[in-house]
């Protein structure tokens, strides 16, 4: 496989992408964000865990702009989240995509959605977008089974379509929801190396939203760690000074996770 | 009138095939969406308020003008204001989720038979003529419908052309589309219209009872055939053509009548691929691609 062409940073690095102030959210009575607090910064790679239920899928939509908070602000590349328009900046990988597969789609025609946005979703795709789209099915490592129809790939080759489709339109920062959950170790390998790709060469920040970091452990510049509150904020060194490691150890981040619930 | 050969050498079938050959082209190329939209109930949902439309044109005939011979004008104008309006209401209630998909089409389902019944009785023009929009009858078909069927068909696969992009990205992962900015409300407002206009313009052919049939029996041959989007969307009008060619070939042949034979002859290519293809599994990665 040909290494794609290096590019320049798109936006410059340090650059605040998204940002939450004093967030609250709830869902009737049922408060489920307090006062959250969280940037994302151009190059940066975070890493959003907690047990279930703390609010890391609502955090998500209210980063996104789909769920207003009920107090706060957020800002999505400096504007305020909800009337955010350039949406073609943000690449967002659901947790279970609602993809309908009554009719079979192949890999490169779900893949080329995720240009719409970025091109304009009247005008025609011309050979830069193809490019483009190429080069975000390369980066994932599927270039090979482009003409296949998506239903026919595993469930990790499924995820990694569903990370191209995002890359198709050149985000600044790339948002993931629980991309790796029972995705096997080859598809994790190179869900890594294609994280690293858009954050070294493209300059572009990531928020992963995960339970587990599996293969991009030593990539992770900073781990929040969220119950409903913010508990923890820092680097991955700073959360091990608390005894709690990503890696394989005793006090391993997933059974201390569970351990807050 | 073109030297065709038997069954299309008289003038009233030549217009018949080339009213069922437009709509053997734009029903199924817009089923396709509905079909991955989960929606495939949906032509024969807007049908039945096409039918309170038709209604709605012969009681708007009989007190404008009520006498002399009933104009199909008023059933298709009527049928179309009705059948768009509705159209706009199902995606209303489906967005909002007021109403699941099959609850907001069953709503339209039995309101707009009843409605249709009602509105034709009141003026007085329950007859056999109406037959004709409830199953369609190609072979009377005047050179003005065949304008009208040939004008809407032709605005149909233009907007198709140009929305055929975002509509198969909102039909495919309508959650995903909203975040990435794509104009899902436009997108399920326009295809919601466009089914409208088709049920409009196919009634004549095939009736408002089996309108539905030519959107989604040809696509489903189709995704059997193809293993894309394109293709699936390919196939599916190649067939919609052939049948649409063959019913009618076979109802001057034999006399049955063209609508019903049309659509069982869409029917019959489903049958037979279906039955090809059983058991040939989709072919499996191999252990090195599935890695």
């Amino acid at each position: 496989m040909a290494a794609p062409e290096p590019s320049a940073p798109r936006v410059a690095a340090g650059t605040v992408l998204v940002e939450a102030e004093h967030v609250d959210f709830a869902y009737g009575r049922a408060q489920v964000l307090r006062d959250v607090e969280l940037a994302v910064r151009a190059g940066e790679f975070v890493a959003l865990v907690g047990p279930n239920g703390s609010g890391k899928s609502t955090l998500l939509r209210v980063l996104l702009g789909s769920l207003a908070p009920a107090a706060g602000e957020v800002r999505l590349f400096g504007r305020p989240a909800g009337r955010f328009e350039e949406r073609w900046r943000v690449g967002y990988v659901p947790q279970r995509p609602s993809l309908s597969s009554e009719v079979p789609a192949t890999v490169e025609e779900i893949v080329a959605t995720g240009r719409l946005a970025r091109r304009g979703w009247w005008r025609p795709l011309h050979s830069d977008d193809r490019d483009t789209i190429h080069h975000a099915l390369e980066s994932v490592g599927l270039d090979d089974l482009a003409s296949r129809p998506l239903n026919e790939l595993s469930g990790g080759q499924q995820q990694r379509a569903f990370i191209a489709r995002a890359f198709a339109s050149e985000p600044d920062l790339l948002v993931l929801d629980e991309p790796i959950a029972g995705v096997d170790a080859e598809s994790q390998r190179r869900f890594r190396d294609s994280i690293v790709h858009l954050l070294e060469e493209h300059g572009a920040g990531v928020l992963l939203v995960s339970h587990e970091l599996g293969a991009v452990v030593g990539d992770i510049d900073r781990v929040v760690v969220l119950k409903n509150e913010v508990l923890f904020d820092g680097t991955p060194g700073a959360l091990a000074e608390h005894g709690v490691s990503l890696g394989i150890h005793r006090e391993d981040l997933p059974l201390w996770l569970e351990e807050l619930t | 009138m073109l030297p065709l050969p038997y069954p299309f050498e008289l003038g009233f079938m030549q217009r018949a095939l080339v009213a069922s050959v437009a709509v053997g082209i734009f029903a199924p190329m817009i089923g396709t969406f509905i079909v991955q939209k989960r929606m495939s109930l949906m032509g024969d949902g807007i049908g039945h308020l096409a039918f309170a439309g038709v209604g709605a044109g012969v009681l708007a005939w009989t007190v404008m003008v009520g006498v002399g011979t009933f104009s199909s004008v008023w059933a298709v104008w009527g049928a179309l204001v009705v059948a768009v309006i509705g159209a706009l209401g199902i995606e209303w209630l489906r967005a909002r989720k007021r109403a699941s998909g099959d609850l907001a089409l069953a709503l339209f389902f039995y309101s707009g038979i009843a409605l249709g019944v009602v509105l034709i009785s009141l003026g007085g023009g329950m007859n056999a003529s109406l037959l004709i929009y409830l199953f369609g009858q190609p072979l009377t078909v005047s050179d003005s419908e065949i304008v009208t069927i040939l004008a809407l068909g032709a605005a149909i696969v233009t907007a198709m052309l140009v929305l055929r992009r975002v509509l198969f990205a909102v039909v495919t992962d309508e959650e995903w589309a909203r975040v990435a900015g794509l104009p899902v409300r436009f997108v399920n407002d326009a295809l919601a219209v466009l089914v409208a206009v088709s049920v409009v313009a196919a009634m004549r052919i095939v009736g408002i009872l089996l309108i539905a049939a030519m959107m989604v029996l040809p696509v489903a041959s189709g995704q059997l055939l193809a293993r894309s989007f394109r293709g699936t969307l390919r196939w599916a009008v190649a067939i919609g053509v052939v049948s649409a060619v063959v019913g009618l070939a076979a109802s001057r042949m034999w006399g049955p009548a063209p609508g019903g034979t049309i659509v069982l002859i869409a029917a019959a290519v489903f049958g037979v691929v279906a039955v090809v293809k059983r058991g040939a599994a989709p072919p499996k990665l191999s252990a090195e691609e599935v890695g």
